[in-house]
């Protein structure tokens, strides 16, 4: 039984992996919403999954930003304008985050999101 | 830069700072609010995330947060899947790609309007360690 709950973890750990690049190298974003619950469930608490996701994630963005730069996708002064407020919003992030109640948090990031995937999909 | 530029930067950053949206709440304007193509979109937030989460990630190895051996072996797993998923970014349509794009921000953007248990498997001696 743990023989077969340790290939089910390896399994889960290598499709996880390449769909996390998969989601990244496609969209350039949304690798996290595989990466957490894959490092969950490679047995690591909540908060340390979504740490080591950053960690897992950097890198390969890192290498989906090379091949979009080789290829003429994008140009750093295309992304320039909204990179130094966003170092200090993520800053500031950090400093709010546990002080805001997270269900709401959600909730409001959620519509948000939805009011958005329908304005997308009616352009 | 533009004021819409820094405002729509620093939001995003916030936002991703508070623990939401992945990374992809830059990606979600330029697309659903501005006229920028999907791939160019996805480049962008691309570029943009890198500064941040370079420095979030020195601050968790800094804390011992890090599992180095498993991020290492998702690094060569991730990998793999970087180049297919950049490959298919270049050949697909773009109008298309922000058509699967936007099916997938509703989706989870319904998902995140529900209750938070909804998807959560019951507790159960026989299943697997993955929830």
């Amino acid at each position: 039984m743990d023989g077969i709950k340790k290939f089910s973890k390896k399994r889960t750990l290598c499709f996880g992996g390449i769909l996390t690049g998969f989601l990244n190298g496609l969209f350039g974003a949304g690798g996290g919403m595989s990466a957490v619950p894959v490092l969950k469930g490679a047995g690591l608490e909540p908060n340390s999954a979504h740490a080591n996701s950053v960690a897992v994630i950097v890198p390969l963005s890192m290498f989906s930003a090379t091949i979009y730069l080789l290829n003429g996708t994008v140009t750093f002064s295309d992304a320039l304008p909204f990179i130094p407020s966003g170092v200090v919003g993520a800053a500031v992030g950090a400093l709010l985050l546990h002080k805001i109640p997270s269900k709401w948090m959600r909730r409001i990031f959620g519509a948000f999101v939805l009011w958005a995937g329908v304005r997308l999909m009616l352009k | 830069m533009t004021w819409l530029s820094v405002i729509a930067g620093f939001l995003s950053g916030l936002i991703g700072g508070l623990g939401l949206g992945g990374g992809g709440v830059l990606l979600v304007y330029l697309t659903a609010f501005t006229d920028t193509a999907q791939q160019k979109a996805g480049g962008i937030n691309l570029l943009f995330f890198l500064p941040v989460g370079l420095v979030a990630v020195i601050v968790y190895a800094l804390k011992k947060q890090i599992k180095w051996k498993t991020v290492v072996k998702m690094w060569g797993l991730g990998g793999i899947g970087v180049v297919l998923g950049s490959t298919l970014a270049l050949v697909v349509d773009t109008d298309v790609m922000s058509k699967i794009f936007a099916a997938g921000l509703i989706i989870f953007g319904t998902m995140q309007l529900l209750p938070s248990g909804v998807f959560k498997r019951k507790n159960d001696k026989n299943s697997g360690s993955f929830r």
